[in-house]
């Protein structure tokens, strides 16, 4: 059995480490977080430049081929330094809609241009504060062209394309690979909770959109877009579940009170190893999850599922109660806690809510019962 | 990463699951064994470790000379995951081949060794564990058990409790008090003791739920011959650590229902006129305890890898316990909850009133082998290097530690 990182994995974690540490740290985070640009253009090309971008890109589309554990391991480190880039819409989303349902043309179209880094992708879902419903959808799509709107959509404002969920007719959606430079796309930066990650409003106003995947089979695309991209996004929530740990409890070692560091008193120890055991068991669903992603393995919904439920809860507990253990210095806009805290809520909303996940982490685990049960 | 065996580790597995077949039943294919008296249970047990230790399957990790197989970890939990699966009585032996045996095999001179191994090892003899007093729970070093050195003997006398088995067990391993005059863990010693000498005294205690599986175990004037001493006078403490150390490993989940027998409970009784599994409230519960189980299951998976690899584990393990007591406890909770008012009755719970009783055995799991705080301080302390407790008694001798008004 072999449920570990390979060494050459852990050596592309300990690059990342390097790398991040010098240019995405609190300081590089903060200059996102206050002012109007919406990403860190120099991370980017520096996460380019490593080959990030193309890391589950074969070689022919201009990527280096590697793996999806891989793109785990990078998650992961870019969750811990809150990386204020594209990369997850870029890359969990736009590539992976493009390796799975995109045709040969649109693949050797868009993929080397990810890869380089040269364009960036999205995918366009939100339905402003309503559910993501078939009937609550306000973009339809006729004979190739978008109309109505999508809000939020992460790095809307950036992103030279979109992967976007549009109405057929009242029953059927479709996915379309929309360009958001072309006429006909009107886009505007929106505020949000997290400001390190640009979010916008997208209309789209008879703009030209191409079929990605099969017509009217739009739903069960994207499920299977956002289960591969829930283990990517869980990842990431494990590393900023680990960073808000780590912060607790150097901060508790170094703050005194009544004569003694506050990591001493047994109210902030079990907060402690109650932050660590959520940590540890999304960490352990998230090795399942990046087994399946990289095997393909039919467990994989249902891993994803898991690893989704889990790290969303994990790193929202280590978010609250990192702040909780800084006391007052916690909720000050100069102590980084808030910014996980903010992230943490970010990514568990990006794919959908929490409950919508739990609820559909029990119909796979219904159907993988009825699985067992009839082989 | 991959789920499969090395060839190694798969043909060692298939060595296992022969033998398993061709002695054992599948738990899937089991009678399901009502009001078995605990003679019978005994009986049925030896008989199985003697089988398994015939064949070279009793003790794994335990050197060959002693009535081992000198197996290495991944065997041990190779075989571990395999017996589990057949219908086989191993609840006599845990603590006596988990936890004694391991201390005599570190501690004991090589005579003690010959004499008392191989039979721990072929079940003639079971033996159990003497720390716990009724003033020493987490804190075990507070124990007053006392014995004093008589020429080549020692006289033992005091109360000890919560000691499993004691009631069949033949001999045990016990911690006293040999010197009251220094600070607590530096006056102890271990012992091997007969648990049918003259002044050993066991009582079961009623637990709150009904059963007894623990007693309280008097000492009165024990004589305890010097060459059963465990490691030297006043080391105690550091040869309880070694027993305790493999506690750990053999304390591991909480049996009982979980995610899935919930998931099969609310498939079977309605809420508001549908499944209960339709309920959104239900789902959400059933998600958040099948993350933990899943969790658990892959943070073991994740500790064998290590194993697997000649590597040594990382801390991981350490959350098992807690956070299984509690998802039985929650369990075995809702499950009742999902009966309405028909949750109290006792003889007529769907599934065997396993919800029933996983919410009455509970506590006790939350309390057994570490306290869910004692648990959470091992995990901050050993874990998350924060601070140990500030001890008062730490460097006073015992004798002078407030005890309290209640024992």
């Amino acid at each position: 059995m072999n449920f570990e990182f390979s060494e050459d994995q852990n050596m592309l974690r300990e690059q990342a480490q390097n790398f991040l540490r010098a240019k995405s740290d609190s300081k590089a985070v903060r200059r996102i977080l206050e002012s109007d640009t919406p990403y860190d253009e120099v991370l980017w090309k520096g996460m380019v430049e490593l080959g990030w971008t193309g890391v589950t890109i074969p070689e022919a589309y201009g990527g280096i081929g590697l793996g999806h554990l891989e793109l785990c391991v990078i998650a992961e480190e870019l969750g811990r330094t809150l990386a204020p880039t594209p990369f997850s819409s870029s890359v969990y989303l736009a590539t992976e809609a493009l390796l799975q349902f995109g045709s040969e043309e649109q693949k050797q179209a868009w993929l080397p241009k990810l890869a380089a880094g040269e364009v960036i992708g999205t995918v366009a879902v939100g339905e402003g504060t309503k559910a993501v419903t078939q009937s609550n959808m306000q973009v339809t799509a006729k004979d190739g062209k978008l109309s109505g709107s999508k809000l939020p959509v992460a790095d809307g404002d950036v992103a030279d394309f979109a992967v976007v969920i549009a109405k057929d007719s009242e029953k059927a959606a479709s996915l379309y690979l929309v360009e958001l430079t072309a006429s006909g796309v009107s886009r505007e930066t929106v505020k949000t909770l997290d400001p390190t990650r640009s979010h916008a409003s997208v209309t789209f106003d008879g703009a030209p959109g191409e079929l990605l995947g099969a017509a009217g089979q739009g739903w069960s695309q994207l499920e299977k877009i956002f289960d591969r991209a829930a283990i990517l996004f869980a990842w990431e929530q494990v590393g900023g579940a680990e960073a808000s740990l780590q912060m607790a409890r150097d901060y508790a070692m170094g703050r005194y009170a009544f004569g003694r560091p506050i990591a001493s008193f047994q109210a902030i120890k079990h907060k402690l190893a109650d932050m660590y055991i959520a940590h540890t068991l999304a960490r352990s669903n998230c090795y399942y999850g990046a087994w399946a992603l990289s095997t393909d393995a039919p467990e994989l919904p249902l891993a994803a599922a898991t690893a989704r439920v889990s790290a969303t809860e994990a790193f929202h507990e280590c978010s609250k109660e990192n702040i909780q253990t800084h006391g007052g210095m916690g909720f000050t806009w100069e102590f980084d806690c808030h910014l996980f805290y903010r992230r943490s809520k970010l990514l568990s909303l990006n794919l959908g809510s929490l409950p919508r996940w739990k609820d559909m982490l029990v119909t796979r685990i219904e159907e993988s019962n009825l699985n067992q049960a009839s082989q | 990463m991959d789920f499969s065996d090395t060839p190694q580790e798969a043909e060692f597995r298939k060595q296992a699951r022969a033998f398993l077949d061709a002695h054992a039943t599948p738990k899937n294919q089991a009678k399901i064994r009502k009001n078995e008296s605990e003679a019978d249970l005994i009986k049925r047990a030896k008989a199985w470790q003697k089988l398994k230790q015939e064949n070279g399957w009793a003790c794994l990790n335990w050197p060959k000379e002693y009535g081992g197989r000198g197996a290495s970890p991944m065997e041990l939990i190779i075989w571990g995951q395999e017996e589990a699966r057949y219908d086989v009585p191993t609840g006599p032996f845990a603590i006596g081949l988990g936890m004694c045996g391991r201390t005599v095999i570190a501690f004991a001179g090589e005579e003690q060794k010959k004499r008392y191994l191989p039979k721990m090892a072929s079940g003639e003899e079971i033996w159990c564990q003497l720390f716990s007093e009724p003033a020493g729970g987490s804190d075990v070093a507070n124990l007053r058990t006392r014995a004093v050195k008589e020429g080549d003997e020692w006289v033992v006398n005091g109360q000890k409790v919560w000691t499993s088995g004691a009631q069949f067990c033949h001999y045990g391993i016990l911690l006293t008090r040999t010197d009251p005059s220094v600070p607590k863990h530096k006056g102890l010693t271990m012992f091997i003791v007969d648990m049918k000498a003259p002044g050993v005294e066991v009582k079961p205690i009623k637990q709150a739920s009904g059963h007894s599986g623990f007693n309280e175990v008097y000492f009165s004037d024990v004589r305890i011959p010097d060459d059963h001493r465990l490691g030297e006078v006043g080391d105690g403490w550091k040869v309880s650590i070694v027993t305790l150390m493999n506690e750990r490993l053999a304390v591991g989940s909480a049996g009982g229902p979980d995610a899935g027998e919930l998931l099969e409970l609310t498939q079977t009784v309605d809420l508001d006129d549908e499944p209960a599994i339709r309920n959104k409230a239900v789902r959400d519960r059933i998600a958040a305890w099948y993350c933990e189980q899943a969790g658990l299951k892959f943070t073991k998976l994740r500790v064998q890898s290590a194993l697997s690899r000649g590597g040594t584990p990382g801390p991981e393990n350490s959350i098992t316990k807690i956070v299984s007591a509690n998802k039985l406890q929650g369990i075995g909770s809702f499950g009742m909850d999902l009966m309405d008012m028909g949750g109290i009755l006792v003889d007529e719970q769907p599934m065997d009133g396993q919800f029933q009783a996983a919410w009455m055995s509970a506590p006790g799991y939350r309390i057994a082998g570490g306290t869910d705080e004692i648990l959470r301080n091992i995990i901050a302390e050993r874990v998350l290097q924060m601070p140990g407790d500030i001890r008062v008694d730490k460097d006073v001798p015992f004798s002078e530690v407030p005890q309290g008004g209640k024992s």
